[in-house]
């Protein structure tokens, strides 16, 4: 796993991972489809990666299917850091 | 046309996926009133069959209560029947303002402004009050009108996992940037039954120069030693900046509810909460059987102590016959089964047996969480409940759910 995915699943892990959840949580572990993270919470998420990379994702983008997974994360970072 | 036989075809589609995937949502006609037993005519055009209720937010029975019946016919004969108008036009009875000041009292806060429902007063207080300079962070749990509510405002929004107060500080130092940061809360959870720390929220905000407001719709007329709510029994009376609660629970269960707290906070919402500007005043006799709730709550604790002495008696039966009971101290005992088809199947069978009980799954509460949530009232005597558990051990056995803890269900059941 590269270090851009490593980052987001170690925020994902601490931010929505509850004590005594015993979920094991990987790159393409579905998150908001699988309930880990509701759409509720998921602005957070947003928030950590525009801030961590300088970048703003339109929220047009910034959709339940795209913050799905670590990888669909990863991806939609990469195409606005360039 | 435009609703044309593709656009119905489409509707009908849509409400198959919900059937097909067992989410669909189906009424059961009680014959009679809301209380401890009742007539509940299930399939529709069946007989109706005689139950105990163990799913009502009815907690201190108020619901059916002789004296509250007649002081809202008393004000139906006086007051009639209803205001035709939003409350600022012409929608005010004197009646409306005194039970506004009976809920200052009682709540303990500076002024309270009434709403169509709580779901109204949490849909209207955050646009009214807060702006794009401000935070919003919010228990991951609050009730699903909290987050709606949320979503109408331009503050930022953000949330903290379930009662988890380091997680909470962390927001609280995050956010050290913004004008104004609310914390918002359940005061009693809605579908775990637990109650939030308010005295720890409370001592964050005052450490981290935040507000606070917490919807106590499932905690007040009997959280606390006087039934004031949950800031009454986490020792924090006065210090909570907003109260959003509701009229349609403990305090008679009709319709109605306030945002309560202080008074420029509350004028402001009276100034520009759209649902309190748009909606229609409540009914003058719902307003007269709250305002004789509150009389009957403010000279006696006996419902609130006799629901407190049920509620420890009904966790006390599920646990001694193995259930696995989410802990709590609230007339809200959730039975964690895990599984949404165990849930609705229990759900089912107990009402062949005579009680009243509903399971709630995936949206309504996390997946893998599915559980019947049972609700314990004042109207409630031990005779019903110890028929209660009667029938909850035998289902019980049925599915070989007893003494099972989550993983082991979880293992026979799947989640």
């Amino acid at each position: 796993m590269d270090e851009l995915k490593r980052t987001i699943l170690n925020y994902v892990v601490q931010e929505y991972i509850e004590e005594g959840d015993d979920r094991e949580v990987g790159e393409s572990t579905p998150l908001i489809s699988g309930g880990i993270v509701d759409s509720f919470s998921m602005v957070s998420l947003k928030r950590f990666v525009e801030r961590k990379y300088g970048i703003q994702i339109p929220d047009a983008e910034a959709t339940p299917a795209a913050f799905d997974t670590v990888d669909g994360i990863a991806k939609l970072v990469r195409r606005y850091t360039g | 046309m435009a609703y044309g036989t593709d656009t119905r075809q489409w509707y009908c589609d849509e409400l198959e996926r919900i059937r097909d995937a067992g989410l669909l949502k189906q009424e059961r006609l009680i014959r009679g009133v809301q209380g401890a037993e009742i007539d509940v005519e299930f399939p529709p055009g069946s007989p109706p069959r005689r139950v105990i209720n163990l799913c009502a937010n009815n907690y201190l029975g108020f619901s059916g209560h002789p004296e509250i019946v007649a002081a809202a016919h008393a004000a139906l004969d006086a007051r009639g029947y209803g205001m035709s108008s939003v409350r600022f036009i012409c929608g005010t009875q004197d009646l409306h303002r005194t039970l506004e000041d009976r809920l200052t009292a009682f709540l303990g806060v500076e002024d309270t402004l009434l709403f169509p429902s709580c779901l109204d007063a949490n849909a209207g207080v955050f646009e009214a009050l807060f702006g794009e300079q401000d935070v919003l962070i919010a228990d991951r749990l609050v009730h699903a009108s909290i987050v709606d509510g949320m979503r109408l405002c331009k503050a930022m929004q953000d949330t903290y996992k379930h009662s988890d107060m380091a997680h909470l500080e962390q927001k609280l130092v995050e956010h050290q940037d913004k004008r104004f940061r609310l914390i918002i809360t359940d005061g009693v959870f809605s579908m775990d039954g637990d109650v939030a720390k308010l005295d720890e929220i409370v001592a964050l905000a005052e450490a981290h120069g935040a507000m606070v407001l917490v919807d106590d719709s499932h905690a007040t007329g009997f959280m606390g030693a006087r039934g004031r709510g949950t800031h009454e029994q986490c020792g924090v009376l006065g210090k909570i900046d907003l109260i959003t609660t509701t009229l349609g629970k403990a305090l008679g269960g009709a319709s109605g509810g306030c945002v309560a707290g202080r008074k420029e906070l509350v004028e402001l919402c009276r100034q520009r909460a759209r649902p309190y500007l748009f909606s229609n005043a409540v009914a003058p006799a719902v307003i007269a059987g709250a305002i004789k709730v509150l009389e009957l709550l403010t000279a006696s604790t006996a419902l609130r102590d006799k629901l407190e002495r049920n509620a420890v008696y009904w966790r006390r039966l599920l646990v001694e016959a193995g259930f696995d009971v989410k802990a709590g101290a609230s007339p809200i005992v959730p039975v964690m089964l895990y599984n949404a088809k165990l849930a609705q199947d229990m759900a089912r069978d107990l009402f062949e047996e005579g009680v009243y009980v509903v399971g709630f799954f995936f949206p309504v509460v996390p997946k893998g969480q599915a559980r019947i949530r049972t609700q314990v009232s004042a109207a409630h005597e031990t005779f019903h409940l110890d028929r209660g558990i009667e029938a909850f051990v035998k289902v019980g056995e049925k599915y070989h759910v007893l003494g099972k803890g989550r993983s082991a269900l979880v293992e026979a059941f799947g989640a």
